[in-house]
């Protein structure tokens, strides 16, 4: 079996978030950079079905510039067997979709996180499955492949959802679909050498341009109500927040 | 030209998220039109014409009971084809997004998510979205004459408008091929107030120390009429149902009013609640960093405020 993996190139979760360039720039100053958290959780769940599965393969796809090199690496060392890096800034989600679906015709399995954390859109799994014609579903929690079917979990508003399909797929994870891996030193250093291809994006003309970003106003101050007064807490909510 | 909304139902009626977007449809000014997919009640039918559709389409087909994203995103194309619609507006919702990215593709649309408020006219057709979990905004030009819109929660007032709207059954071509994923069950929380929908949520950490005591908290929620939640510790050990973990892996909230207990307020929790109108925090340690981010604080033990304040709310009423 084949498996292609997405993965985005994101600011670690704790990252506080600044622009440059009159705010039409995220500022990278000091943000480390991550694979992103749900698709850390889809790269897992790869692993461990080509742990269970002799023959399968694992290839992690990004579409970003050279700086995502090293967060690719990472995927390498966590166990993926190749890498393709689409080179081009990935600016909106039609784009990355089309650049990605271009790459992954003949692979099985094709899974991604449910969203990037950056631009936390959910829908680039949608736009691949429906690109390239085949069932997309997302959050999946579980997924569990028997033969050409392929059983899933997925969550939905106040529950979750039994769902079944089959197989070549497209699929958005989450957890607890699998236990996030850490790479080990053989890892590290076998990823060194496991081939990582350049490819350059296919010309799309995009339907969305950005102006500008924006950080939300600050906070004001928190008024503290004392323990002894929690009834204060109702008449502030009720007069003066009005939100009861 | 006219803008398309689907309507979502949850149990034959309308979810709130979708009458929202009737809203926020009404607002950009051009004539709308509403989608009904699958069954539903007439009286809930009625009620899009209040908030300003002046046409529905009902598919009342049992095949689209339901919510399969490759049909109703194969509907909804016919739909904005034979209405001769220029922009769809989606909420947000596990059904709800794939559908409108779906749809973009098929229409070769300009496709925004997480759209915050209404459009601007002046410089392009510009939206606002809400990016790094909340944590910023971006402005977007949707340059396509063909727009797909997914709003999140509050992105438009919800307000009545008055109207009656004309019912129209609508019967799509619905294609096999579509079909490609089968819904076996659901298992759903019913009668239960929506966590991404609920205007107050009180959401407990692990400083509630164990699930036996989550029941003072739904004593409070349920004076509130509010929806419960939790971090994500309390959802990974099982206290709680992980459809209710809230944060930046977790249901992004945005209530009118949201209630922390015993939560530290790690960056990746504020993530997810961000967008609340009034954050108040109880919490035992007057350092937890989640005074920072709130509006109402009080520095007490949770089993010693939580009774107090369910009883203050009730003696409120
Ligand atoms: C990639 C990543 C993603 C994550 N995503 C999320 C997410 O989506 N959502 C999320 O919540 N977390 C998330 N986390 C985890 C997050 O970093 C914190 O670990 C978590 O939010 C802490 O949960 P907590 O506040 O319940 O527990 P703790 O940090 O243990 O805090 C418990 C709090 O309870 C207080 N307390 C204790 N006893 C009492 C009492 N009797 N009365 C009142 N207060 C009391 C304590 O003072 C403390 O502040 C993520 C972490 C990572 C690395
Ligand atoms: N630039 C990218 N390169 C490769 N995969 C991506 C990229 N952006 C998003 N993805 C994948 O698509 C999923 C959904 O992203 P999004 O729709 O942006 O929230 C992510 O979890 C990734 O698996």
């Amino acid at each position: 079996m084949k498996i292609l993996v997405c993965i985005s190139h994101v600011p670690d979760t704790t990252s506080k978030i600044n622009f440059v360039e009159n705010n039409t720039k995220f500022d990278t100053t000091g943000v480390q950079f991550i694979i992103g958290p749900y698709d850390d959780y889809a790269l897992a769940r790869a692993i461990e079905i080509k742990e269970a599965t002799p023959g399968t393969t694992v290839t992690v796809i990004n579409v970003g510039t050279a700086e995502t090199e090293p967060t690719i690496r990472k995927a390498l060392a966590i166990g993926a067997d190749d890498a393709i890096r689409v080179n081009a800034e990935p600016t909106d989600s039609i784009f990355v979709a089309a650049q990605i679906a271009e790459r992954a015709k003949g692979y099985d399995l094709i899974l991604m996180g449910r969203e990037s954390i950056d631009y936390n859109s959910g829908v680039v799994h949608a736009m691949v499955g429906e690109l390239l014609g085949l069932p997309s579903v997302s959050p999946v929690m579980k997924l569990e492949i028997e033969g050409t079917t392929v059983k899933m979990t997925r969550e939905i508003e106040g529950g979750k959802e039994k769902v079944e399909a089959k197989l070549p797929l497209v699929a958005g994870c989450q957890e607890p679909i699998a236990e996030w891996k850490i790479p080990n030193m053989r890892g590290i250093m076998s990823a060194r050498t496991k081939p990582l291809k350049v490819v350059e994006a296919t010309a799309f003309s995009p339907l969305a341009a950005l102006q500008k970003f924006e950080l939300p106003p600050a906070k004001g101050a928190v008024k503290m109500i004392s323990a002894d007064n929690v009834a204060e807490l109702v008449t502030r909510l009720k007069t003066e927040a009005k939100v009861l | 030209m006219s803008t398309l909304v689907f309507i979502e139902t949850s149990e034959r009626k309308i979810r709130k998220s979708s009458l929202e977007a009737v809203c926020y449809a009404q607002a950009m000014g051009k004539p709308v039109t509403a989608i009904v997919l699958g069954p539903a009640e007439s009286t809930e039918i009625q009620l899009l014409g209040k908030y300003g559709a002046q046409k529905v389409l009902h598919a009342s087909d049992a095949k689209l009971e339901k919510g399969i994203s490759q049909v109703y995103a194969s509907v909804l194309a016919q739909a904005m084809k034979d209405e001769n619609a220029d922009v769809l507006v989606l909420a947000n919702s596990s059904l709800g997004t794939p559908v409108g990215a779906k749809v973009a593709v098929k229409a070769g649309a300009s496709f925004a998510s997480n759209v915050v408020d209404l459009p601007t006219t002046a410089n392009g057709f510009v939206i606002r979205t809400s990016i790094y979990t909340g944590k910023a905004f971006a402005h977007v030009e949707l340059k396509n004459q063909k727009k797909v819109i997914v709003i999140r929660k509050n992105a438009a007032e919800l307000k009545e408008v008055g109207g009656t709207a004309q019912v129209v059954n609508y019967s799509p071509t619905l294609s096999d091929y579509d079909f490609n994923t089968t819904i076996l069950s659901s298992e759903k929380a019913t009668g239960d107030i929506l966590l991404p929908e609920a205007e107050i949520v009180v959401s407990g950490g692990r400083g509630l120390k164990g699930p036996e005591h989550w029941g003072l908290l739904e004593e409070l929620a349920k004076t509130l009429h509010a929806a419960t939640g939790c971090s994500k510790p309390v959802s990974d050990m099982g206290w709680r149902p992980h459809h209710e973990h809230v944060g930046q892996t977790g249901v992004k909230v945005a209530p009118q009013l949201y209630i922390a207990i015993g939560i530290s307020g790690a960056i990746q929790h504020l993530a997810g609640v961000n967008s609340s109108k009034c954050i108040v925090v109880i919490n035992k340690d007057a350092d937890a960093p989640f005074f920072k981010a709130a509006d109402y604080g009080i520095v007490g033990d949770a089993f010693d405020i939580i009774p107090k304040l369910t009883s203050a709310l009730k003696a409120a009423k």
